[in-house]
């Protein structure tokens, strides 16, 4: 049995007549609770709840001072190659968008990593479009080669895996996994994943499970949000963040919560998710599952993300490019989406002293 | 009257144990040390920075203060063991505080994998600090596999929940000839002190002096608590009569 099973019982679920349902006392019932249920977090996630956010935002800075303290973990992406096999709707890397492409060198990974090891950060997460063909196993296992020598954790968030292949990563050194699983509704995972093998729903869903069996430390998924109403989503990436949680709790696991960006291509997002929406699906994550990490990227305006700290965000990205060689090269193309903080891993530290909070360079060590 | 501390071949004055985890600040690391009076401070060596010259934790730490590395993050003895000798071969001291934590729901210890972890590292010549849950026979098995104490927790890892598991603690200061050490949800000054008025060596606390609004003061708040805690343990607490004892109604015709 994997989430895909789990999830399977929920599908036929009417969450709009849930949440007609919920009424003000039962809301005030779950925010006297100390260990929601999945039916508590659905109601946090109602319409009635909005009413209460305050009382959501002070919870959820209580339960993540005590169980993170007050600070913030710092990391930042880099982009291996942007080769891709797929068409998405969302992404500009899709392969009917004509793009230059780019596939890093190693020495070019090294000059990379050089420039970000300069900004301190410790943490580094490696990307690359989904091409088995350009972006090979053995590709990725040499240029974790060359970034053992600066970082003491590295993450990687390319195409789903088999297990032996996850394998043969954490041996070579990657530490960390980042999928998001883009819209966990069925249907709408069908129409935006126009071809491409990204279009195996399942094979998608069950890569967190085959890379935890295997071993991985930490583990971020996500809901690409406005595929989809955001309630629903947000209910289903509850769902599966509770159930990896419960299934290997020897993993350190985080949510994120990225909003769809402008990007090259004529996508725009079907439903809206606003501030006020995006910060009551955060606070509710961090009531239900008190322990997971929150990740909050640069897809999100400097100002919000600010004002984010504080009210249960754990770990953010800072100097991000979603260009292949971003980090050192002066050329600039096109990158996979457009980012909204632009800030330099200096200057988020700074806000972050600012904010009365710790930004956190270095959070694991092994060898 | 003297009342000092030894273990780990060191002699303390204080039987406070703080954390450094969770400041908003790494700044704060001194004035925590100073206004507590603690002596001994606990680092998650995940966490040390080496080449960051500004902000690598050890930096803010006195040089009086006796640091003990923590193996946050270890999932098993393995780990545990690889990051001990990891935090020995970057000089920070022989003494290691094994953390292994394979439940990242609760954040509950290993016992199993921690006994494993205690034993090896014990025979390399470390002064293990056990973090474990409050098992009498895992305590022993932690004495028999070399710890130099023992630390149970009061409430789980974070919580501030305070010393849930005092009959638990309660048998191991009893039954175990090591330093009990409680070790994490002790969230209030008072807590602490119930803690030491039992009999407890010591108490480590970080979550409810980081997370207090105003943590230096906290520090201190528990520094005097831990002090009056060992006092009264020291002075031996009166019992607790249930009845006042003014006259004996029912036997007094015996005397």
């Amino acid at each position: 049995m994997t989430f895909y099973d789990e999830y399977e019982k929920y599908i036929g679920l009417n969450l709009e007549e849930f949440f007609k349902e919920v009424r003000d006392e039962d809301v005030l019932r779950v925010l006297s609770k100390e260990n929601l249920t999945r039916t508590d977090y659905l109601t946090l996630l109602s319409e009635k709840a909005e009413k209460y956010l305050e009382i959501m935002a002070q919870k959820s800075r209580d339960i993540t001072t005590r169980h993170f303290g007050r600070v913030i973990f710092l990391y930042t992406p880099l982009y291996l190659s942007n080769y891709c096999e797929n068409q998405c709707a969302y992404c500009s890397f899709s392969t009917i968008n004509r793009m230059p492409r780019k596939k890093l060198a190693l020495e070019e990974v090294e000059a990379e990593a050089e420039m970000i090891s300069q900004t301190g950060l410790k943490h580094i997460l490696i990307l690359t479009g989904e091409s088995r063909y350009h972006t090979s196993i053995e590709y990725i296992k040499k240029c974790v080669g060359v970034l053992k020598k600066y970082f003491t954790s590295i993450s990687i968030e390319i195409y789903a895996l088999d297990e032996n292949e996850y394998l043969e990563l954490i041996n070579a050194g990657v530490d960390g996994l980042t999928i998001y699983q883009e819209v966990y509704n069925k249907q709408i995972y069908d129409e935006v994943h126009i071809t491409g093998p990204k279009k195996d729903y399942k094979y998608r869903l069950e890569a967190s499970e085959r890379a935890c069996r295997m071993g991985i430390r930490s583990l971020g998924i996500g809901s690409l949000l406005g595929l989809d109403d955001w309630r629903s989503e947000g209910f289903a990436l509850g769902l599966h963040a509770d159930y990896l949680q419960n299934t290997y709790p020897e993993v350190e696991l985080s949510v994120s919560l990225p909003r769809i960006r402008p990007h090259v291509g004529s996508y725009s997002p079907k439903y809206d998710i606003s501030d006020k929406n995006l910060v009551q699906m955060m606070l509710a994550i961090r009531l239900f599952l008190p322990r997971v990490g929150i990740t909050i990227s640069t897809r999100e305006s400097s100002s919000f993300r600010d004002n984010l700290i504080g009210l249960g965000v754990t770990k953010m990205s800072g100097g991000s490019t979603t260009e292949v060689g971003g980090h050192s090269s002066s050329e600039h193309g096109e990158g996979q989406f457009d980012i909204s903080d632009k800030r330099s891993v200096s200057e988020m530290a700074e806000m972050i002293y600012k904010k009365g909070y710790q930004p956190v360079f270095k959070d694991w060590w092994l060898d | 009257m003297s009342d000092e501390f030894k273990i780990g071949g060191k002699v303390l004055q204080s039987r406070l144990f703080v954390g450094s985890g969770k400041y908003s600040n790494n700044r704060l690391i001194p004035e925590i040390i100073k206004s507590s009076k603690s002596e001994v401070i606990t680092v998650a060596l995940r966490r040390v920075d080496f080449m960051d010259e500004k902000e690598n934790m050890l930096n803010f730490i006195p040089k009086e203060c006796v640091l003990m590395p923590n193996t946050s993050g270890a999932r098993n003895a393995e780990e545990a063991v690889r990051i001990a000798r990891l935090a020995r071969e970057t000089g920070c001291g022989n003494w290691v505080k094994i953390e292994v934590i394979s439940d990242n729901k609760y954040l509950m210890p290993d016992n199993m994998e921690t006994i494993k972890a205690t034993e090896i590292l014990a025979k390399e010549g470390f002064f293990v600090f056990p973090y474990m849950n409050p098992d009498l026979m895992d305590a022993k098995r932690l004495r028999d596999a070399g710890a130099c104490a023992v630390m149970p927790l009061g409430a789980p890892i974070g919580t501030n929940k305070g010393l849930k598991t005092k009959e638990l603690v309660k048998i191991l200061i009893d039954e175990i000839s090591l330093p009990i050490i409680v070790d994490a949800g002790i969230g209030k000054p008072s807590e602490a002190a119930e803690a030491m008025e039992l009999g407890a060596a010591a108490v480590l606390v970080n979550t409810a002096i980081a997370s207090a609004e105003n943590p230096i003061l906290m520090a201190e708040a528990f520094g005097l608590a831990v002090k009056a805690g060992r006092k009264a343990f020291l002075a031996g607490t009166g019992a607790i009569k249930e009845f006042a004892e003014a006259s004996s109604p029912l036997t007094g015709f015996l005397n």
